[in-house]
């Protein structure tokens, strides 16, 4: 059982909690972009998911960089590599498997669509300057990220009736693990006393009204939004994908936890 | 500052090291060096240490660790003994910071170079609007069109001449 989170965490806690929230959503989100190098549709979009892939996991590095710093860690790898399910703290969103094309670019829009917003949200908050200056940096590429998979939800759902239907699918699939990103737990809420981080259930409003004109825009309907909404993975409890996510991406480097390009 | 570095064998001034650093070439753009990219962002002397504070182009960028080594080989080959090459991200890098000579050398090999940004332009708004135009770097022609947001590396995009039937490589603004 994890422990019931108080309260009582030292800055220096709060601060890395923040940062791994922040870099698991990333890392697990470009782990499972990645799957498609090799596989995309076309190369043009072959490259594009790698692309971003990589600009995921990059930003996933820098946050955990900085948090063994903070925390005294060799380096980033250790979050990567030597945490179980539990400890991960990305929302189960990202972890789903990667689905088929129209799924993945849902995903990929309605998770960038949140980091947009909750990106200029921390810009105009956080005072700590390494990790300001990280988030600013992220946020530039996440309007890259944004461009690219409005402009694929616009002409899937707008595309041929195969198409439309497999977006709408994945877009009716997908919604009940959007409820988590605008959760708010004790740990947030003391985080935003400390102006690292700030109250994502006010991101929720421009969120959906920015999802909702983009969905009429490609003639698809919006899901009802007032059904069963998935929870508990910011505290650990994922679903059955996760682990076997980690199985996979884990697996040799601690098979060989001293393993070199060398 | 103009305090030089010293070793038991020598004495180098900033400016060297500098110039040093210019013969380091981007990985992925053999056309630039490390410092006219903006890669570089600052040198400083602690004790007898040479600290080389560089930033990153985009978070993904593979090329980024390759550089690193790059910087690192260089600084060894000109007999520097004590050093460290720290990534910072106070600032975050922006294509702004490409001088106009490495613009024109992108150009000339091939690569639409990046229009300066404005950090007033309106992103959701703009989501929306039309295309923005890329002046094909072969032949000045306005005719061209974007195949895809992401090219052969996260810098760049891929476009295509209606003129001269080329593709082009764009290099993002960022």
């Amino acid at each position: 059982m994890s422990k019931k989170i108080t309260n009582t965490k030292t800055d220096k806690e709060l601060i890395i909690e923040i940062l791994l929230r922040l870099a698991d959503d990333r890392l697990i989100h470009g782990h499972r972009l990645s799957e498609w190098t090799g596989h995309g549709p076309e190369l043009e979009e072959d490259l594009a998911l790698a692309n971003v892939a990589l600009d995921m996991i990059g930003h996933a590095a820098a946050l955990y960089r900085y948090a063994a710093v903070i925390e005294g860690n060799p380096d980033e790898d250790y979050y990567a590599y030597f945490r179980d399910d539990i400890d991960f703290k990305n929302v189960a969103m990202v972890e789903l498997p990667k689905g088929d094309f129209a799924y993945t670019i849902t995903r990929q829009f309605l998770f960038s669509v949140y980091s947009y917003f909750l990106y200029e949200k921390l810009i105009e908050t956080v005072e700590n300057e390494q990790f300001n200056g990280m988030l600013q940096k992220h946020f530039k590429e996440i309007k890259y990220h944004l461009r690219h998979s409005r402009e694929w939800v616009l002409r899937l759902g707008d595309g041929t009736k195969e198409s439309h239907e497999r977006i709408q699918n994945a877009f009716d699939e997908i919604w009940m693990y959007t409820g988590e990103l605008f959760s708010m737990d004790e740990t947030e809420h003391t985080a935003i006393e400390k102006n690292l981080f700030v109250d994502v259930s006010e991101l929720k409003a421009p969120w959906l009204e920015f999802v909702k004109e983009t969905l009429e825009e490609a003639t698809l309907s919006l899901p009802d939004d007032d059904q069963y909404m998935f929870t508990g993975s910011r505290q650990g409890r994922h679903t059955e994908h996760l682990g076997h996510l980690l199985a996979q991406m884990q697996f040799l480097r601690r098979s060989y936890p001293d393993a070199d390009w060398k | 500052m103009t305090q030089d570095y010293m070793n038991t064998k020598q004495t180098i001034s900033k400016s060297k090291i500098w110039s040093w650093l210019e013969e380091v070439i981007d990985p992925e753009i053999p056309v630039l060096n490390v410092v006219e990219m903006g890669i570089v962002r600052d040198l400083e002397f602690e004790d007898d240490n040479v600290i080389v504070k560089i930033t990153p182009t985009y978070s993904g960028c593979p090329a980024m660790n390759a550089i690193e080594l790059e910087i690192q080989k260089k600084l060894k080959e000109k007999g520097i003994e004590n050093f460290r090459v720290v990534t910072d991200y106070k600032e975050s890098w922006t294509t702004d910071w490409m001088t106009d000579h490495a613009k024109k050398k992108l150009k000339d090999y091939g690569i639409a170079p990046p229009e300066k940004t404005s950090a007033n332009d309106d992103f959701l708004k703009n989501l929306k609007g039309s295309q923005k135009i890329v002046p094909c770097p072969w032949c000045d022609s306005m005719d061209t069109f974007l195949e895809s947001e992401f090219g052969s590396t996260a810098c760049k995009s891929q476009y295509y001449c209606n003129d001269c039937d080329q593709p082009f490589e764009h290099f993002k603004c960022i």
